[in-house]
């Protein structure tokens, strides 16, 4: 097996440019995936803007971007010349509402393959239904 | 603080206008994508920034009013022209020799040290590298005069993904660490929108789109509904581009405040390519900021 060692960053970011998803935002999700399961956690360092933007071959300003978003979370802190740094960690659903979250998705789940779904049916309803939610969230925000 | 700044420039060949009434304002420190189809002008422009070629009509400067190919600009801008041109016969060593005698900044420990880490033996000749390799040694070149303005000529045109990322990387590495503005022509549009923050797009010899990207992609979305019903929402929307099928039409539509989707139709958020590829099929519309006036999208 090759293996890269990448640095000395404690995680390491990779770009899917078929999500839809934009790339800051991509970069911001998978730092707050890293706290969720304890790549990362409080005090740790974040990739350095040159080291990400080395391995993705992507523009400085897209880390600086989901930086700063997850400075605006206050998951992260700059220290100037240093780098940027863990702040917190994300709360962590509980198992419970895991467990019956889930439950009832599975019921749905049956209920649609009842209905004569497919997967891709099925996967097409939720992403619409999700960006329904988005949008009626933005609509009463603004 | 402005890289390149065109007023009315116009440039002819002959009978033949390659740049007619191009107007432009590309701000320092971004990543810009000069893109549009062969024959737009966009190496014509780019030759004017540097100083190989003059305009027929109006003006342009870089680096905040200067003449091109003065000393000035000379010294602050590093160009890396089409298909990287190097001498085939010289060594790499020999090649970074005769850069450092032609230039008056050159950082030879950042050359080296540039080239070590991507292990490209110094005595070898130039036109034994891979495509690759002639590539990095013409950037590293390049980046070694510690340029303010790096401007690059379809820089990756020719070289496979794994090079094209090495190469993207490495651009992107010194913009982080040097903050330097960089302005690179291609037709490929879809590899640039990880790596370009302000895009200008170019169509007949003029400017049609010009703005910050992230503002450009906020500002468009796609339009998906009943072929029938069309022409009516399409009024109501300022209209790119449009394609219909017997039943189902698409339309990118430039959106400046927010409005309402129509019922029955989708609004979809848009990416760099499509954005692009729409302009260019049609050469009527534009989207180009301030001082050119308002914000203009007309249907074509």
């Amino acid at each position: 097996m090759e293996l890269d060692k990448q640095g000395s960053s404690a995680i390491a970011f990779r770009l899917d440019p078929a999500s839809g998803v934009p790339p800051y935002q991509q970069i911001v999700r998978q730092v707050e995936d890293a706290l969720r399961l304890g790549y990362l956690s409080p005090g740790d360092q974040l990739p350095k803007v040159k080291d990400v933007v080395a391995a993705l071959a992507i523009n400085p300003n897209t880390v600086l971007k989901a930086y700063r978003e997850l400075e605006h979370k206050g998951l992260a802190a700059g220290r100037p010349g240093l780098g940027t740094f863990v702040e917190a960690g994300l709360d962590v659903v509980p198992l419970r509402d895991l467990h019956s979250l889930r439950r009832k998705l599975v019921k749905w789940l049956d209920e649609a393959d009842e209905a004569g779904l497919d997967d891709e049916s099925v996967s097409a309803l939720i992403s619409s239904a999700r960006h329904e939610m988005r949008s009626s969230k933005r609509m009463t925000a603004s | 603080m402005t890289a390149v700044e065109a007023q009315a420039v116009g440039k002819r060949y002959g009978r033949t206008w390659a740049l007619r009434d191009c107007t432009l304002a590309v701000p320092s420190g971004r990543v810009v994508a000069l893109v549009g189809p062969n024959g737009a002008g966009k190496s014509t422009l780019l030759n004017m920034a540097v100083g190989l070629t003059t305009p027929t009509t109006g003006r342009l400067t870089v680096l905040d009013g200067t003449e091109p190919g003065s000393s000035t600009a000379l010294d602050g801008i590093a160009f890396v022209a089409q298909d990287t041109p190097l001498y085939p016969n010289l060594s790499v060593a020999d090649t970074l020799r005769l850069v450092a005698n032609l230039s008056n900044r050159w950082d030879e420990a950042n050359a080296r040290q540039r080239l070590a880490d991507l292990d490209i033996p110094l005595g070898r000749r130039v036109g034994k590298l891979s495509g690759g390799q002639h590539a990095q040694v013409a950037l590293a070149v390049a980046l070694a005069r510690h340029p303010e303005f790096l401007i690059l000529d379809e820089p990756v045109a020719r070289l496979d993904p794994l090079a094209r990322h090495d190469f993207m990387a490495v651009l992107m590495a010194a913009v982080a660490d040097e903050g330097l503005s960089v302005l690179l022509s291609s037709h490929v549009v879809a590899e640039l929108e990880r790596v370009c923050d302000y895009l200008v797009v170019l169509s007949r010899g003029q400017v049609q789109v010009a703005g910050d990207v992230d503002e450009l992609v906020a500002t468009h979305r796609v339009l998906t509904g009943p072929a029938g019903e069309l022409d009516a929402v399409a009024s109501a929307f300022d209209v790119v581009h449009a394609h219909s099928a017997e039943r189902q039409a698409i339309a990118l539509v430039r959106i400046t405040r927010p409005v309402p989707t129509p019922a029955g139709w989708r609004l979809d958020e848009t990416n760099l390519e499509e954005l692009v590829l729409s302009y260019l099929r049609a050469p009527r519309a534009s989207a180009l900021p301030g001082p050119l006036g308002e914000r203009r999208a007309m249907s074509a």
